[in-house]
């Protein structure tokens, strides 16, 4: 873990908060005051990944900044389901913007803040991955060229939800959408496609890069909290399942994160200057069968029979990123 | 309102939008019963005191753990702890040491000096407990906290009962137990010495007393016919322990023999190693698994050179030397012999067979009832004389010091209700808090605390008590190990993972509370509940 881990609290640093913490060691979200920025009665399916990852990062933004942040949203479910004319779940200064130009809205943002002399508020652009890794990729890619100074956070749930679960360039291989369908010799997403966007925004060498996901809060938060200790283009990629899009059970979000992380397909880790600093090792390890098999869109891999050799190519992908990264801790922390 | 350009609807919050509407299954909070708390005979709330002891409040801990258990110093060193035999963390990696951490509170409480809560207002009532053993003592502590007179007749010279007379000193200093049943004196409980109850109907016809609790124990040591010559030298246990109290110790040889498979038995072979004899042998004629006697007190026996004998049984006794015969176990797993015949030096037999209740002051009471050479006891521990109850060793059940002190706090419950004219029930239990239950995960990875053990050399030649305490830290870290099994204690994980904020929380000490007003029941904090306090119910249309 990059963050002193807090030891012998019964549940150490992997619960949100304990009573027997003080105030300075706790969570942002285990404070009765935290912001909600994402308030109550959005409109966000059952166990929804998205909402929640988006909560923990601008609620740990705001108190970063000392409130002092203004969000930038890319078109997606996370505008569709929180801002249905006439309501708003969003209690943070927040401005809609178009599906793929969210970054260019954001480096405007901090350009005119800058122009007027604003330099105590912080900028915050955020996206799905189709607003992210597809449709915003070119704005994106200009915000980290010119180094401006904006903290973009992309919440991955590996497809266009909103719009009935198309592939995007964030969906893994093997998986179901309704345009890669779980039909022929290859049933599922192509092996091979997609981008990886962490890696393309280290190429840049932004000051710093990080991924999270929404099963460890803590982690989380201070990478967010890092984040906003730089200025200029800063990147963080948050893994959010979904149930409706990956067919799984809503009580299963957090539980699908862990085991994004603990078999290896998500690679938890931070960099600066387009260099890893630190990983999350993982803690127990697990085959990747333990994470496809509850997820509907990977069925095809399990009926009439275990697709060994499709599970197994998905297994040399976790593999690949264990090695890569080294995540496999030498001794138990 | 002046609106903008092309907006019709006045903006306003998405809290309009009640999405608890959307759910067929609702989230509740609710405790239910850690498996520590269903395993301890003398019903301990473990749970509770050791959740004050996580936070570093010892005495509220030692405070919670007196309003069940009176002699918290003597049960952390003899209690063979059900409870940790029964604990989740068992399954996850080693069970929490509630012993350690209950001997560590006992000992603490004795060098502060704490003194358990003044007694209730006095009710007039006067209550006779006949022997000052564990339940005794224990049924006197609870009666007396309810604001009852108390006095306890003890046939011995000293209170304390087996655990003076049969416990020996290595694993329980009698400085220990003279401060806690001191500490029961103290509250203004009457003990009279060397007071042997003869004859109980005369006791009853007295009339002195509003109720009378017995609990003499089980202190004769059963006999078993061994065909032995002049000069063999035969002991019983309960004797032989029991002569250590005095001035001079047994005489017993260099080579001893200790006849049986319980505790007492590895109690008195560890005894005749300190005494000195270079071979303790116990015989006993079934297997190491199907012995009555605890792993512990086996084990440590063995570490102390205590050898054992096992599918033998003692045919005959003679000056110096035993004739054995080797046993079979049947499919029943019953001893069957063989009538294969060995021999082992021994300058003495101890017998450990078991011990016997000392009915003789039961006389002529009519309504007692006696089987099994126990006196049987209702559900509310009262024998069949009205105001009359018992417990302890004497009636059905295990025969241990925790046994005892459940037993006596049973009865003084049951004695209460009694005097007062009401009838005493036990509170519903809660449903068990299962190991699958849980959710693991958040647990940070803890191995147990092991309390340090005497060395070896010294454990055989002295009575220095062999287990020796935690100290505050160690403690500590134990009592943090808790799982806090089924019961809350505010994690805020609830809190955190709720994607609709729809947790409420409450404050320090007071939890959470879900908002059905926006609850969508997507039971994300039922699954990520550490603990398990957190159940899905169908909502009810």
């Amino acid at each position: 873990m990059p963050f002193q881990p807090i030891k012998f609290y019964q549940t150490g640093s992997f619960v949100v908060g304990n009573r027997l913490l003080s105030e300075d060691q706790r969570s942002v979200q285990s404070s009765e005051d935290r912001t909600n920025s994402l308030t109550l009665g959005h409109r966000a399916c059952q166990g929804c990944g998205e909402a929640l990852g988006a909560r923990y990062a601008l609620d740990a933004a705001m108190r970063a900044s000392g409130n002092q942040i203004v969000v930038a949203n890319a078109t997606g479910c996370l505008e569709v389901f929180t801002t249905p004319f006439p309501e708003t779940s969003w209690q943070i200064p927040w401005i809609h913007s178009l599906f793929g130009n969210s970054a260019a809205v954001g480096t405007g943002i901090a350009a005119a803040l800058r122009a007027k002399g604003r330099h105590d508020i912080r900028v915050v652009a955020q996206a799905g991955d189709g607003g992210t890794v597809d449709i915003g990729f070119g704005p994106l890619s200009g915000m980290f060229e010119r180094n401006d100074d904006v903290l973009f956070i992309c919440y991955d749930n590996e497809a266009y939800m909103n719009t009935g679960v198309q592939r995007s360039g964030a969906t893994p291989p093997a998986a179901r959408t309704a345009t890669t369908d779980a039909v022929g010799p290859h049933p599922g997403e192509d092996f091979g496609k997609g981008k990886n966007l962490p890696l393309i925004a280290m190429a840049h060498e932004i000051p710093y890069v990080a991924t999270a996901t929404v099963a460890e809060l803590r982690d989380l938060e201070y990478k967010v909290e890092k984040a906003m200790s730089f200025h200029g283009a800063r990147y963080i990629h948050v893994l959010v399942p979904c149930p409706l899009g990956w067919g799984s059970a809503p009580s299963d979000t957090i539980r699908l994160s862990r085991m994004a992380k603990e078999t290896g397909l998500f690679p938890v880790f931070e960099a600066e200057g387009g260099d890893v600093i630190s990983v999350s090792k993982i803690r127990h390890p697990l085959p990747v069968e333990e994470y496809l098999r509850p997820q509907r869109r990977y069925q095809h891999l399990f009926r009439p029979q275990p697709n060994t050799e499709t599970i197994g190519r998905i297994q040399a992908i976790a593999d690949k990123n264990i090695s890569r990264f080294g995540l496999l801790q030498s001794e138990p922390e | 309102m002046e609106r903008p350009f092309a907006i019709t609807l006045e903006v306003g919050t998405s809290r309009h939008n009640k999405t608890g509407t959307w759910r067929v299954e609702r989230p509740v909070y609710l405790d239910r019963l850690p498996p520590c708390n269903e395993a301890c005979p003398a019903g301990e709330n473990i749970q509770g005191w050791l959740y004050h002891a996580e936070s570093g409040d010892y005495e509220l801990a030692w405070r919670k753990l007196m309003e069940d258990n009176p002699l918290p110093a003597v049960m952390g060193r003899v209690c063979y702890h059900p409870c940790q035999t029964a604990c989740n963390r068992g399954k996850l990696d080693e069970e929490v040491g509630i012993n350690s951490v209950e001997h560590f509170l006992g000992d603490l409480a004795i060098e502060k000096g704490w003194v358990p809560e003044t007694a209730r207002a006095d009710t007039g009532k006067q209550v006779l407990i006949i022997g000052a053993g564990p339940s005794g003592l224990s049924a006197a502590y609870h009666l007396r906290r309810q604001g009852h007179s108390v006095t306890i007749y003890e046939a011995g010279a000293n209170p304390g009962g087996m655990m003076r007379y049969g416990i020996p000193k290595y694993r329980l200093p009698r400085e220990v137990l003279d401060a806690e049943i001191q500490r029961i004196e103290a509250m203004g409980v009457e003990i009279f010495l060397n007071h042997k109850v003869e004859d109980l109907s005369a006791v009853l016809a007295e009339g002195h007393f509003d109720a009378i609790f017995l609990a003499i124990g089980a202190e004769i040591g059963k006999r078993a016919y061994v065909p032995a010559g002049e000069s063999a030298r035969i002991l019983d246990a309960v004797n032989f322990l029991h002569s250590m109290e005095g001035q001079t110790p047994p005489l017993l040889g260099r080579r001893v023999a200790i006849y049986g498979g319980g505790n007492t038995a590895m109690d008195a072979a560890r005894t005749a190693k300190r005494l000195g004899a270079t071979e303790a042998v116990v015989v006993y004629r079934r297997t190491r698994d199907r012995m009555p006697a605890h792993d512990i007190e086996v084990e440590e026996a063995v570490e102390e050179g205590v050898e054992m004998r096992w599918l033998s049984t003692v045919k005959h006794a003679d000056a110096g030397k035993l004739l054995l015969e080797k046993m079979t176990l049947d499919e029943k797993g019953m001893p069957v012999a063989t009538g294969e015949f060995e021999e082992l030096e021994a300058d003495s037999l101890i017998l450990a067979l078991g011990q016997e209740v000392d009915l003789e002051l039961l006389g002529n009471v009519e309504g007692v009832v006696v089987a099994d050479g126990v006196v049987q006891v209702d559900r509310n521990m009262m024998t069949g004389v009205p105001g009359l109850f018992a417990g302890g060793d004497m009636v059905p059940g295990d025969r241990t010091v925790t046994v005892g002190v459940g037993h006596g706090k049973l009865a003084a419950k049951n004695i209460d209700a009694w005097l007062r004219g009401t009838n005493y029930s036990r509170p519903e239990r809660h449903e068990l808090a299962a190991f699958e239950m849980l959710n693991t995960w958040y647990y940070s990875d803890a191995p147990q605390t092991v309390r340090a053990k005497l060395d070896v050399a010294r454990r055989r030649s002295t009575f220095d008590e062999v287990v020796q305490g935690l100290d505050e830290s160690n403690a500590l870290f134990e009592a943090r190990r808790c799982l806090s099994c089924g019961n809350c204690f505010e994690c805020d994980n609830c809190y955190g993972v709720c994607p609709d904020n729809s947790v409420v929380k409450l404050g320090p000490g007071l939890r959470y509370e879900f908002d059905y007003d926006y609850c969508k029941g997507c039971g994300i904090c039922v699954q990520e509940c550490p603990c398990g306090a957190i159940r899905m119910e169908p909502e009810i249309i």
